[in-house]
């Protein structure tokens, strides 16, 4: 069947079996090998994406459940050359190790700034107790995400000097 | 890698039209909503359909939580996450915020439903042991018009409901007395998990007397189950500890768990009566805190 979506912004559409997860749909169709496939039964959440504004598990999505809809993956977070606050966080404060959850943690991190700015840690563990760390740094984690709450994008920071916008 | 065995997909664009679609496909098509059980049961082939008709198009038409002074009303496809963010229904029935919180986690709560938690019929599934507790009936609508079953007759066993298979859920009707409180509390090995057992309560009262109480249990047995005894034994008295303990010892005397991974038979009664305990005293405290805190009563 044929499934359309915008991912990222931009229009997609691929002719795919109606039983393709959208996992495999941005990994293997679209070559966004950003997405991670861990446990394929909706536990430990390294393929969180957003459909629809909303994190989501991809591995228990269905490609066509997505068809018309709007994901967005970490390959979408960057904004021009500019790192997301969260993917800067995590490289501040040492949020990765192995950097396998990482892009789930990262999806998450942002849809949780987006509507409360300003979490607390509690907070900040209860939005990311759907995904696992195998690596079990967690509070590197959430310290990431206080960090990137307390370094908004639109924050007045002095501009790189001659950068282009 | 698991995924499901293959199958045909269609999107209903109306309540009508999928119910056409189940009609015209017979048995080996299934609804799905948020598919957080089915499709990772269709990857483990305990479920093998030849049709997946997806629902979630007609969250406008069954996504709802309408407050009615006589009855709440809950669209099927309401999504957990609408369910824990409802200030309306968290003040009226505290026991779904209570319960909604330990459902899952934050990414299945943005996908799942009420009407798929209720229609997956898994025995330790939360919103049944909701539902059983607040006395909820369940609209099941077909080719022919509509029924509305009460909790009771909803569930034929574990993973069996009374939704036929060219019908479908479409709506949780839930009773509104005066003067009543609830609550929901649940053990589980980890965050997210299934309940290892799991309680919710439901008092009324006049003054200081309980004019009536329900418990539902999730967990103990092949379906969440409501405990009637429990009910006569509290009609009609003052709560006291001594009242909490007797609701607790039936609830484990009444309750049918078998031993698992997630525990012993009696490890599990004995949650049974300790999580009774704690929702009935959690229930009578919210029900006083309301009386106190709110002398213009919400009736």
């Amino acid at each position: 069947m044929q499934v359309s979506m915008t991912v990222n912004g931009e229009e997609v559409t691929r002719d795919v079996e109606p039983r393709m997860l959208l996992v495999h749909f941005l990994r293997d169709e679209l070559g966004m090998t950003g997405t991670h496939w861990g446990c394929d039964t909706s536990n430990c959440g390294t393929c969180a994406v957003w459909l629809d504004g909303e994190p989501v598990k991809s591995c228990t999505v269905l490609a066509a459940m997505a068809g018309g809809h709007a994901v967005r993956t970490v390959e979408g977070l960057e904004q021009g050359d500019v790192l997301d606050p969260v993917q800067e966080g995590f490289m501040q404060c040492h949020g990765l190790q192995c950097g396998f959850c990482t892009p789930g943690m990262l999806m998450t991190a942002r849809a949780l700034l987006d509507r409360e700015p300003d979490p607390s840690e509690d907070t900040i563990r209860e939005a990311i107790s759907g995904q696992i760390c195998r690596c079990t740094g967690y509070s590197t984690i959430v310290r990431s995400v206080r960090w990137a709450a307390e370094h908004p994008a639109d924050a007045e920071e002095p501009a790189p000097a001659g950068s282009a916008s | 890698m698991q995924v499901p065995a293959p199958f045909e997909y269609e999107r209903a664009t109306s309540v009508d039209h999928a119910i056409s679609l189940l009609t015209r496909l017979g048995e080996e098509a299934r609804l799905v909503a948020g598919g957080h059980s089915l499709l990772p049961m269709m990857k483990l082939r305990l479920a093998n359909l030849e049709y997946l008709i997806d629902i979630n198009d007609l969250h406008d038409e069954l996504g709802y939580i309408r407050m009615g002074t006589d009855e709440v009303r809950i669209g099927a496809l309401t999504r957990h996450r609408e369910l824990l963010e409802s200030p309306e229904l968290a003040a009226l029935f505290p026991i779904f915020a209570d319960a909604e919180r330990v459902i899952a986690d934050p990414l299945v709560r943005n996908r799942g439903t009420i009407g798929g938690s209720l229609c997956q019929a898994d025995p330790s599934e939360d919103l049944s042991a909701v539902c059983t507790t607040l006395d909820a009936s369940c609209v099941i609508q077909g080719g022919e018009g509509e029924r509305v079953v009460s909790m009771e007759n909803f569930y034929r066993g574990p993973y069996e409901t009374a939704v036929e298979a060219a019908e479908m859920l479409t709506e949780i009707r839930i009773p509104v007395r005066p003067n009543g409180s609830s609550a929901y509390a649940k053990v589980e090995r980890r965050a997210g998990d299934w309940a290892v057992v799991s309680s919710g309560a439901a008092v009324w009262m006049d003054g200081d007397a309980i004019t009536d109480a329900r418990v539902g249990l999730a967990a103990v047995g092949p379906n969440t189950t409501g405990i009637p005894a429990i009910s006569d034994a509290l009609r009609g008295q003052e709560p006291t500890e001594d009242l909490y303990a007797t609701a607790g010892a039936i609830a484990a005397e009444s309750c049918a768990p078998v031993a698992d991974l997630r525990g012993t038979v009696e490890y599990k009664r004995h949650l049974a009566d300790e999580l009774t305990r704690r929702t009935l005293r959690r229930a009578v405290e919210r029900i006083r805190a309301g009386a106190e805190g709110d002398q213009k009563g919400r009736g």
